[in-house]
């Protein structure tokens, strides 16, 4: 019997380059799979190409494979997946696939050209999350960093519909521009040519990626400020929003920066008074700071009460639905060009309690109180209504309504939304001088957003926050578990990672 | 119209003797039946074999032109029936559909069909839906071959294996009566390559020419007492007869060295796999030449004993490649061995794991684990003893998000997964079922809609317990797809027989739209050679089902809804149907937007809509989002220091299809969704009225900023 030593690997095996590509469903790897097979064979290469197809193109993870090496002496024998540790290029269509194909490991220091597009498609666990569920794209930069060969990143999506085309061409550019195929440029574009579709817009954003590819990496970091806030209007309302300013720009440096974009947005929302107003009430919050603890309070507090005091009333959508400069800004937005109509249809859904709360306080809060009347306004007023804004009708109905800030303050919802305030600034204040507290009480106040049944579950979700913090308020720890229980509200709509922490409170208290 | 179009790859399918073709491995199946005069085929779409159905139904013309007949079959056990043909003709037949599903639906035909044996070569060509990017549970079909007695290949996955197994297949079907299945997996179907062809053939007997002389015999009637003599001849005749093709013809392959202490038995499937682990540890070369005997198992039914062990001869141990479980074909060959008292040690399972797809990862660790058991002096060095520090990857199990598939842009699914939700939030959680197709994706996230499926057409019959009624009344979900596999039949008769009191959802989007679009009988579309257009309404009054709600815009949320929550409330007695119909819009984009751009382009009026949201109305509490999962509803960071949360976006994919303004209105979520209808061309009266309204809207704007302050940021 011959025995089997150990032999050195065949050289040629050094040859075949392994590409795989990592997509999510509807973004054309299968054109950009087949543009680079086209690209290999007309270069005297043997190729060999596999897909995983099926449901998962229905917006899923997709990897498509390529295998290829020069043709001259005979049929090579490649693999239909790529393996761990053994890939040559490895392209990632978006940010999250990218970190897809590290855990996977096909990205390795030896020998891993990375090409990823920087652009998100988010998944739908990350969009569900009432709070901020998006994944971090910063991590996996990090990681590409450190786990490939080379790393080639830019936003490939956008540089691609910029070029009236789709990311596929511009993967395509950016791996002519990588220079890890060893075809030169021409033989990518003839390979765009030879598929005979769209290809003017192809090559357009092969060129633009390409250049993209083969330029060098732009530090992160470099995007402009933004500029000074400037004032048009009346120039005694003028000088009053100077006064104004003044005063924002006196208070300490972390306060001051968040004071005016708060005070923009409650004068936005109301007028001048209301802006001295909001500074009267950060400043009953400053009163009761102090510099040791680099007034993180009422750096807070400018966030919060200004987010607050500009609730979302009926008054503010008309007033923002029927402003010039969105016309403008949906225009370019849809690309309208000249010649081009554009009709625009607003989708508005008023209950009762809108209805309501736009009466005198007092009459307001006994309609509500009556199931009867509510029952009625519900009759009367609340079905869905779809509103063309570029019409007259419905834009003069907007426009009226938008023009009602004379009236706000003595709406019933005004009343409410100026209790629910003070009860809440109250109620932080109250756990002074646990600061830490203080300020975690402070930011729950993000927990209150959406709209009818979305503001009133996340009113219920702060009451219950709230009422969880009173339990631990004697705790040293009590901060932290405020902290906790706000990020669990933010996890899931009906609360239920709330219950779950509520739970854990109360097992200890 | 499929979603794919093989119209010009269709024409490879006239190469001639001697040519090379290059492409795609189910095209290349396609062209190697019309090289091995197949007499007429069919079968039933579904990943990862929905492209052969596809290119068959594009290459009627030649087809045609050969006298061999198609049949769009209506499910895998129609498919599989239609094998009949080759009872009692010598007529070549070929059929495909998905395994083990297909497999499942089919075997009643496929048993028959074995019991009776063939005279004409009857080819299963079966997509093993296994391992990653398969759609349905992990099973192997390779047990249907051994209960029933068909052949199964398994042919190295390249294109000139894989079609020289088309015409084996027929052969080995005719030599030993028997049906066979070349089984090929997913990569294998999509694969690319090349293969020297040759002329097509016309059948020596074709379908139209049999009922020129009809023929029967009952001996291959499967009715005692003949059912059991198929029994002894399958075991006594067509067994060996099987066996003696495989030998003589040499269908299996050993690769490598004559001697060696070692040897590999593979799948054919799992070839490339194998060599691509021995090039990566230096014991084959770039073209496949192995230092390591490798048996290719390129049928893996039957298995033949005495090629086996004359592999087996002089080698101390030998390892099973062999994917999916239970191990069939490794406990056949470990009785093989014990039958001739072997002292060969077989290893498989207990080296490479049990269930699971073999990845190239899979296999380099397993042969390479048997290596260093049974024979160490093989291995590099560094393979023996690895001394490597890896780098430290940085751990993204926690940040990369998972991405199962979903509703495309623009779903009219979505908007029934909506109104459903809102159902429940009114009567609480339901009983629902659903059934194959795309609305499965509403069991997932956002919808989270449906827990159970039974399989394709069976969704309303998965919830047969609860016809009787109770607190709150059952709902099964069905798509049209399913309906005309055979849910007509298996669901909806079975409701109607049994007076159930339940509600169908039936989801019409004119297509068998997971399978990529093929057209069903209801389907809206003109098809020369298929009857369309037959309401599903209709065929449900005809089993007298009478409680049926028509709805032709799923996207009207609040309708849908209301529908759904008189179905669950009617006091009407029997089952509460409802028919929820609106053109998958994967399709309906691929037909109007070449013709809306064309419209524009010759100066036509044409309206364009797209949804928007406004930035400073949305608050970032994402119950749009719950409602949606559109992949074009986006998040959006904005630069604002007062916000925390990222607000909804809309991206250019938005199709316009209205699900987001429909579920702000009907679960009066909020006022941030718009829609801008661009008009193209518009007509001059329009355009003049347009100018008037933007004038006067203008004035009022204008004159409101005058008396306000208004802020802009300085660039």
């Amino acid at each position: 019997m011959t025995m089997l030593t150990a032999q050195p690997m065949d050289p040629k095996l050094g040859s075949i380059i392994k590409l795989a590509v990592l997509a999510v469903g509807g973004q054309g790897g299968g054109v950009l799979t087949g543009w680079i097979e086209d690209v290999a064979r007309a270069n005297g290469y043997a190729a060999q190409a596999t897909s995983v197809a099926g449901v998962s193109q229905r917006t899923g993870a997709t990897v498509y494979y390529v295998e290829m090496a020069p043709a001259a002496g005979g049929v090579p024998i490649f693999s239909l997946m790529p393996a761990a540790g053994d890939v040559d290029i490895m392209i990632a269509a978006e940010m999250m696939e990218a970190g897809r194909a590290m855990l996977r490991g096909f990205v390795t220091q030896e020998r891993t050209t990375l090409i990823a597009s920087t652009h998100r498609a988010l998944a739908v666990s990350e969009k569900v999350e009432p709070g901020n569920g998006i994944a971090n794209s910063d991590e996996v930069m990090a990681a590409a960093g450190l786990t490939a060969k080379r790393f080639i990143a830019a936003d490939f999506d956008a540089l691609a519909v910029r070029n009236g085309s789709v990311i596929s061409a511009a993967l395509f550019g950016a791996l002519a521009g990588s220079g890890a195929l060893p075809f030169p440029r021409e033989a990518f574009e003839a390979a765009i040519r030879a598929s005979g579709k769209g290809v003017d817009g192809s090559l357009r954003a092969f060129a633009a990626a390409f250049e993209a590819a083969t330029a060098p990496r732009v530090p992160a970091g470099t995007e402009k400020k933004p500029g000074a806030l400037m004032a048009r209007g009346p120039a005694k309302m003028v000088a009053e929003w100077h006064r104004l300013t003044a005063r924002a720009e006196a208070l300490p440096a972390p306060v001051a920066e968040m004071a005016l974009p708060g005070l923009r947005k409650v004068v936005e929302f109301q007028d001048l008074a209301y802006g001295a107003e909001y500074l009267d009430r950060l400043g009953q919050v400053l009163g009761r700071d102090d510099a040791g603890h680099g007034f993180a309070l009422s750096r807070e507090a400018a966030k919060y009460i200004a987010n607050a005091m500009a609730y979302d009333d009926v008054i503010r959508v008309a007033d923002l639905k029927t402003r010039g400069d969105r016309f403008d800004r949906i225009a370019a937005e849809m690309r309208v060009k000249d010649g081009n109509l554009m009709h625009l249809t607003e989708f508005m859904h008023p209950r009762a309690e809108e209805i309501a709360g736009m009466l005198p306080a007092r009459l307001g809060a006994r309609v509500q109180a009556s199931p009867e009347w509510m029952g009625r306004l519900e009759r009367w007023f609340a079905k869905g209504r779809r509103l063309r804004t570029d019409g007259l009708w419905s834009f003069g109905l907007l426009h009226l309504l938008g023009g009602l800030k004379f009236w706000r303050r003595r709406t019933l919802r005004h009343a409410q939304e100026v209790a629910h305030l003070e009860a809440w600034l109250a109620t932080a204040l109250g756990y002074l001088p646990k600061y830490d507290l203080a300020v975690e009480v402070v930011k729950c106040r993000r927990l209150v957003k959406g709209y009818s049944d979305t503001h009133a579950r996340g009113l219920s979700k702060f009451d219950r926050v709230l009422a969880g913090v009173t339990l631990v308020a004697g705790r040293d720890d009590a901060a932290d578990w405020a902290r906790r229980l706000r990020e669990a509200a933010l996890k899931d709509e009906e609360g239920k990672a709330l219950d779950g922490a509520l739970a854990t409170i109360r097992s200890f208290v | 119209m499929a979603e794919r179009s093989f119209k010009a790859e269709v024409e490879h399918l006239r190469l001639g003797e001697g040519d090379t073709f290059t492409g795609e491995g189910i095209l290349a199946i396609t062209k190697a039946l019309l090289e091995n005069g197949v007499g007429y085929v069919g079968g039933y779409q579904g990943a990862p074999i929905s492209h052969l159905m596809d290119v068959l139904a594009d290459a009627e013309e030649l087809l045609g032109e050969l006298g061999v007949r198609f049949e769009a079959n209506a499910n895998e056990a129609a498919a599989a029936a239609m094998l009949a043909a080759s009872v009692h003709y010598p007529i070549r037949g070929a059929v495909t559909f998905k395994g083990p599903v297909g497999v499942n639906v089919a075997s009643d035909a496929l048993a028959n069909l074995a019991s009776s044996g063939v005279t004409g070569g009857a080819l299963i060509i079966l997509g093993e839906d296994y391992g990653e990017g398969s759609s349905i549970m992990q099973e192997r079909s390779h047990a249907f071959a051994m209960k029933s007695q068909f052949w199964l290949l398994d042919p190295r996955p390249n294109l000139t294996s894989i079609t020289k197994a088309v015409a084996d297949g027929f052969e080995l079907s005719e030599a030993s009566n028997s049906p066979v299945m070349l089984m090929v997996r997913i990569r294998s179907c999509h694969v690319t390559g090349s293969f020297a062809t040759k002329a097509n053939r016309k059948p020596t007997l074709s379908v139209r020419e049999a009922l020129e002389a009809p023929q029967s015999d009952f001996a291959g009637v499967v009715l005692p007492p003949m059912s059991y003599a198929h029994e002894q001849d399958k075991i006594r005749n067509r067994w060996p007869a099987a066996e003696k093709f495989i030998l003589e013809r040499g269908l299996n392959e050993v690769f490598g060295p004559k001697e060696a202490p070692v040897g590999l038995v593979i799948q054919g499937g799992m070839y490339n796999g194998v060599i691509r682990a021995l090039q990566r540890l230096g014991l084959a070369d770039i073209y496949g030449a192995s230092q390591v005997p490798i048996y290719v198992l390129n049928v893996t039914y039957p298995l033949i004993a005495s090629e086996f062990l004359d592999f087996c001869q002089g080698k101390e141990q030998v390892l099973v490649v062999e994917e999916g479980q239970p191990e069939f074909i490794e406990q056949t060959l470990a009785t093989y061995l014990y039958r001739a008292g072997s002292t060969v040690k077989l290893c498989g399972k207990d080296i490479l794991p049990m269930a699971g797809e073999y990845t190239g990862q899979v296999l380099l660790a397993g042969i390479t684990d048997f290596l260093r058991k049974s024979a160490p002096g093989l291995l590099p060095a560094p393979v023996r003893a690895p001394n490597q520090d890896r780098p430290k990857v940085p751990d993204l199990s926690r940040v990369v998000p998972i991405r199962p598939p979903g509703f495309c842009v623009g779903c009219p699914e979505r908007p029934i997964f909506a109104a459903m939700k809102l159902v429940q939030k009114e009567t609480g959680k339901l009983q629902i079922t659903a059934d194959i197709g795309c609305h499965l994706f509403g069991s997932l996230p956002p919808f989270e809609v449906g827990g159970a499926t039974m399989g394709y057409g069976l969704g309303p019959a998965a919830n047969a317990a609860f016809d009787g009624g109770g607190a709150r009344r059952p709902i099964s979900i069905i798509g049209d797809g399913g309906f005309w596999h055979n849910g007509l039949s298996s669901s909806f008769g079975n409701m109607a027989f049994n007076k159930s009191d339940s509600v169908a959802v039936i989801v019409d989007n004119y297509y068998s739209a997971a399978t990529g679009g093929q057209d069903v009988m209801s389907s809206r579309a003109e098809n020369a050679t298929k009857a369309t257009k037959h309401p599903i309404r209709k065929a449900l009054r005809g089993i007298g089902i009478d409680w049926v709600r028509q709805i032709d815009r799923t996207y009207d949320v609040g309708h849908m809804r209301d529908v759904l929550r008189e179905a669950l409330t009617t006091d009407k007695p029997g089952p509460k149907v409802i028919v929820a119909s609106s053109e998958c819009m994967l399709n309906k984009q691929r037909r109007e937007k070449p013709l809306a751009q064309a419209a524009i382009r010759e100066g036509r009026r044409v309206e364009a809509p797209r949804f928007g949201v406004d930035e400073e109305i949305c608050t970032g509490d994402h119950a749009c989002m719950r409602l949606s999962g559109c992949p074009s509803l986006g998040l959006k960071v904005l630069d604002d220091p007062l916000r925390d949360d990222p607000v909804a976006s809309i991206d250019q994919a938005c199709v316009g299809c209205g699900n987001c303004g429909e579920v702000a209105d009907a679960a009066v979520l909020c006022p941030s969704f718009y829609r801008a209808d661009v008009v193209h061309n518009p007509t001059p009266f329009e355009a003049r009225f347009a100018a008037f309204r933007a004038r006067v809207i203008g004035w009022l704007q204008a004159r409101r900023a005058r008396r306000h302050l208004v802020f802009e940021v300085a660039s």
